[in-house]
């Protein structure tokens, strides 16, 4: 059957890596598994402040995916894929060409599942809220760490 | 007068100045109501030890799908600020962790499909810590929205000689909504180079939102002198010192308020609120903020 996956995915080239964040990935490469055609969409919500898991599932449900191949899914994005009914893979690395490939050999299965916590995939100074954390020692101070 | 407590960094002070300064004012007969902000990490009431009498749950609005009028349009979601709201084939989904009530979806829908339904995400207590009128709110685990109980704890509160809000660090929503309409802000720092750093932001948000503030440090005698400096140049008034004292640190360790483990530190807390008294009065006559740099006026 034709089908239309979208993968994650570091560029937009299938030779590109699969980006393991699902909601902040860079590009989204929507490729038809008959003829191996890829159109390669820019991610708009890789800085989003928050719900990019959300934005980035409507997005990909909107270009009409039936099935999504990425590292890690978190319960946003899982649940808009399952109104959607969108199958997803979740724990897929290598290039987009070979993942591809693998699910078209019938080797890679649809998760159930999120299968990482909310905010996963923020990190690395796109983190929210401020200043908490680094509490002073001395009996005094209170450690936060969110 | 309407006193908030706060600070750019986190485990400064705010709680120990706080909770000493309302119990060194009710000591001396002033009426004084103190409303913990810190909803996230709440922690007054392990020093004021209050009797709550009164427990009532905060509630924000949140939209709900009349499924029978939805036509799965999206424009819902279009108008969503907060991404609550997606819309797949034709059928909408919010996500009431990331709503922040705003009301845009009903406000906006074109088939009236929403209606408003009330979601509990904390509660507010209030009570009395001897002479000390309480209150705090507890934002739960896992919600997002902690202006909103800040909102009810600073409803709840009264019209005494002096309110006292605690306030949550940093200097994001939850902090904006605890110091807005507060008449003078204490700053709370300590002399480190992260204390400065952050104290830097906090002067610049009060100085956004045009409330007159002092600076308080902790721990005064540690770390170096570049937050002294630094109010010196920005004109800032340091209204409080409090040194490094072991035994202030043993007091807090043990639950025990300042004030009363250590009663020579009342008057520390005193002098404290006679310059702030001052410098709010000055700043009301001066109809202009202290600490206000030249430039700005």
């Amino acid at each position: 059957m034709d089908m239309k996956i979208a993968i994650t995915a570091t560029g937009p080239s299938l030779d590109d890596q699969v980006e393991p964040r699902f909601g902040r990935a860079p590009y989204y490469l929507f490729v038809d598994t008959e003829t191996m055609e890829a159109e390669a969409v820019q991610n708009p919500n890789v800085a989003a402040g928050g719900g990019a898991g959300i934005q980035s599932a409507q997005l990909v449900s909107d270009r009409g995916a039936n099935v999504v191949l990425t590292g890690n899914c978190g319960p946003n994005a899982f649940q808009v894929f399952g109104a959607a009914g969108i199958q997803i893979v979740v724990g897929v690395g290598g290039t987009v060409r070979q993942a591809v490939e693998q699910f078209k050999a019938g080797s890679l299965k649809p998760t159930d599942q999120a299968n990482v916590a909310s905010h996963h995939g923020m990190g690395g100074g796109m983190g929210m809220g401020g200043g908490r954390g680094m509490g002073g020692g001395r009996g005094m101070g209170r450690n936060r760490t969110s | 007068m309407k006193l908030a407590i706060a600070s750019g960094k986190g485990g400064t002070g705010k709680t120990t100045i706080a909770t000493n300064l309302a119990l060194s004012l009710a000591d001396t007969g002033i009426q004084v109501q103190l409303l913990d902000c810190d909803v996230e990490e709440p922690n007054c009431h392990i020093f004021l030890k209050p009797e709550i009498e009164k427990t009532g749950p905060v509630t924000v609005a949140i939209p709900e799908v009349v499924e029978e009028k939805c036509t799965g349009c999206g424009v819902c979601a279009d108008v969503c600020e907060f991404k609550a709201i997606a819309v797949v084939k034709g059928k909408v989904l919010v996500f009431p962790e990331l709503c922040h009530s705003c009301g845009a979806c009903t406000l906006f829908c074109p088939e009236g499909a929403f209606r408003e339904v009330p979601r509990e995400i904390g509660v507010i207590e209030e009570g009395k810590a001897g002479g000390i009128g309480f209150i705090h709110g507890l934002l739960n685990i896992g919600e997002l929205m902690s202006p909103a109980v800040i909102g009810a704890v600073k409803k709840a509160g009264g019209t005494p000689d002096v309110l006292i809000i605690d306030s949550p660090p940093g200097t994001s929503c939850p902090v904006i909504e605890a110091v807005k309409d507060a008449d003078f802000v204490l700053l709370v720092t300590e002399p480190t180079p992260f204390g400065l750093n952050d104290l830097k932001l906090a002067v610049g948000m009060v100085r956004e939102l045009g409330i007159p503030f002092a600076v308080g440090i902790n721990r005064a005698d540690v770390g170096n002198d570049e937050v002294k400096t630094y109010c010196g140049r920005e004109r800032i008034e340091i209204v409080l010192e409090i040194p490094d004292d072991r035994r202030i640190a043993e007091a807090y360790s043990r639950g025990e308020m300042v004030v009363r483990a250590l009663p020579e530190y009342g008057k520390t807390f005193e002098e404290c609120w006679a310059r702030i008294v001052d410098l709010h009065n000055h700043a009301t006559q001066a109809g202009t903020s202290v600490g206000k740099t030249e430039a700005e006026g």
